[in-house]
């Protein structure tokens, strides 16, 4: 049974967003930490690097596969997560938490409309 | 992923999804990817045991007075080195040289031969096989395949023999490295070969479908106190890989042949018969291969590699990756690629093209892992 925290937005590929201001957080959901299971290694944007909403802005490693990370929302990215290149297994053990990815200044706010709350992505994932 | 009701299932099947396994297609088979993570089914097997469904692999029989004459001109190692109950590890090539399959070869009794093959390849390997068995060349040999009658479970690790003594008990013979012996377990045929993929000790043991799920199940039953755990497709992909024991479809296929692949060791360039691709190897040793499948490893923590990441030197394109994985024992990213023969060289510093970026590698010895003895 995933984790599903009421408070954030959900896009259908499995991101999660905190919007604080005109700022979000970015992560990946327990359900797919879950699905990848075993993670080893994190590329992260750079800070300055701007982003579409649905573009690839990282890549996150487990055992088996590389999978693109997508932004749920478009922005400038303002902050890494520099902690997950040493310690990676943070996003299966802190999806939501000290596993956060980048955060973005948000181009579109309007873009957040388009995403799920927690009662749309747990159907989605049938959780 | 193709749809699941179409994907072929192992006797195995409901065990796998009373065990909790994440299940995935793999070559169209519904198979285990993982049950708990695959770093923990890969630490298992290394520290103490694991076991592998490998069922979906194909089992053919040969036999018949001219089976060992056919076989050695079918395939690289020389047949005739098999004492009854000895097996090893050999290749079926193409006209060309290039690898249709590996597989190991036993030889059960006076005659009669089993080989144990790629699941992916059971088709190919069997038209093939029954080509080269067309009359008159096939006159006195017998061929079955019996992939669909057998399931078969990979016992690996540095406990797998005490656990299995523990199952079959005193009168088990217990083979040595690269021997097959039969047995009754419960009144019911099975065949324990002292083989593996996973570098580690351990055993495969083949028997009909309609006891895997009982002897899955004692298995795990016996193996509780050595601490054994199932294992997946995941955890078997990285035992391989530090163990430097190649897959077919990855780091062998059509177009490259054993020499270029490492494997002379298992071609018999000596041997009198003639098998498919002979004169293409004879010709290759001579003059030397152009490309060779060769170990790297990442240096420092950069990204694992993966297939087709493509290999520099400097800015020479020199190969390319054909497996590769974070390995879980060495805590760093591990590959195997070929490259050109002047880049194999171990100490070679090469570099790995990721997403873009250059990731610095090293040619390393072969293999990985070694397990002590």
């Amino acid at each position: 049974m995933s984790n599903i925290p009421e408070q954030l937005r959900y896009a259908a590929s499995h991101e999660w967003i905190k919007v604080d201001g005109d700022t979000g957080t970015v992560g990946i959901t327990d359900h797919a930490q879950h699905e990848l299971s075993d993670v080893v290694y994190v590329d992260l944007p750079k800070v300055g690097a701007k982003i579409a909403a649905g573009a690839v802005a990282a890549v996150v490693e487990s055992v088996k596969a590389a999978s693109d990370i997508y932004s749920p929302v478009g922005g400038e990215v303002v902050e890494v997560n520099a902690g997950l290149v040493k310690q990676p297994e943070l996003v299966n053990t802190d999806p939501y938490g000290a596993a956060w990815l980048f955060r973005l200044k948000l181009s579109a706010p309007a873009e957040l409309d388009a995403l799920q709350d927690a009662a749309g992505y747990k159907a989605q994932i049938g959780g | 992923m193709s749809d699941p009701a179409t994907l072929q299932k192992t006797a195995l099947f409901a065990a796998h999804q009373k065990l909790g396994a994440r299940l995935v297609d793999f070559g169209g088979w519904h198979m285990p990817v993982q049950y708990t993570g695959i770093i923990e089914e890969h630490k298992a097997v290394r520290e103490a045991a694991g076991v592998f469904d490998i069922s979906h692999m194909g089992e053919f029989f040969v036999s018949g007075p001219f089976a060992k004459s056919f076989l050695n001109g079918l395939l690289t190692n020389d047949v005739a080195k098999l004492a009854i109950g000895q097996g090893q590890y050999t290749l079926m090539l193409n006209e060309q040289g290039g690898v249709i399959d590996d597989l190991i070869i036993y030889h059960l009794r006076e005659g009669q031969y089993f080989l144990v093959v790629n699941a992916s390849k059971i088709d190919e390997d069997r038209a093939w096989m029954e080509q080269k068995l067309k009359l008159p060349a096939g006159a006195g040999i017998f061929f079955s395949d019996r992939s669909s009658m057998y399931s078969a479970v990979a016992l690996q690790g540095p406990k797998a023999l005490e656990i299995a003594r523990a199952l079959l008990g005193a009168g088990w013979p217990e083979p040595k490295r690269n021997e097959i012996t039969g047995y009754s377990w419960n009144c019911q045929e099975i065949l324990a070969a002292r083989t593996g993929y996973t570098g580690e000790d351990g055993i495969e043991i083949f028997f009909k479908n309609e006891i895997a799920e009982n002897f899955l199940f004692a298995l795990l039953e016996a193996g509780k106190p050595f601490g054994l755990k199932p294992c997946g497709l995941g955890a078997r992909d990285t035992l391989r890989l530090e163990a430097c024991l190649p897959l077919n479809g990855n780091d062998l296929s059509e177009k490259r042949t054993p020499l270029e692949a490492g494997l002379g060791f298992f071609v018999s360039l000596t041997k009198e018969a003639v098998f498919p691709g002979k004169e293409v190897l004879l010709r290759q040793k001579s003059e030397g291969v152009k490309e060779k499948l060769i170990a790297f490893r990442v240096k420092e923590k950069g990204p694992p590699p993966r297939p087709h990441y493509p290999l520099f030197q400097g800015d020479a394109h020199v190969g390319e990756v054909t497996s590769g994985a974070p390995s879980p024992t060495l805590g760093y990213g591990i590959g195997l690629a070929y490259v050109k023969t002047a880049c194999a060289e171990p100490g070679t510093a090469l570099e790995l093209e990721v997403r873009g970026s250059r990731v610095p590698v090293e040619v390393v010895k072969k293999p990985f892992y070694k397990r002590a003895i």
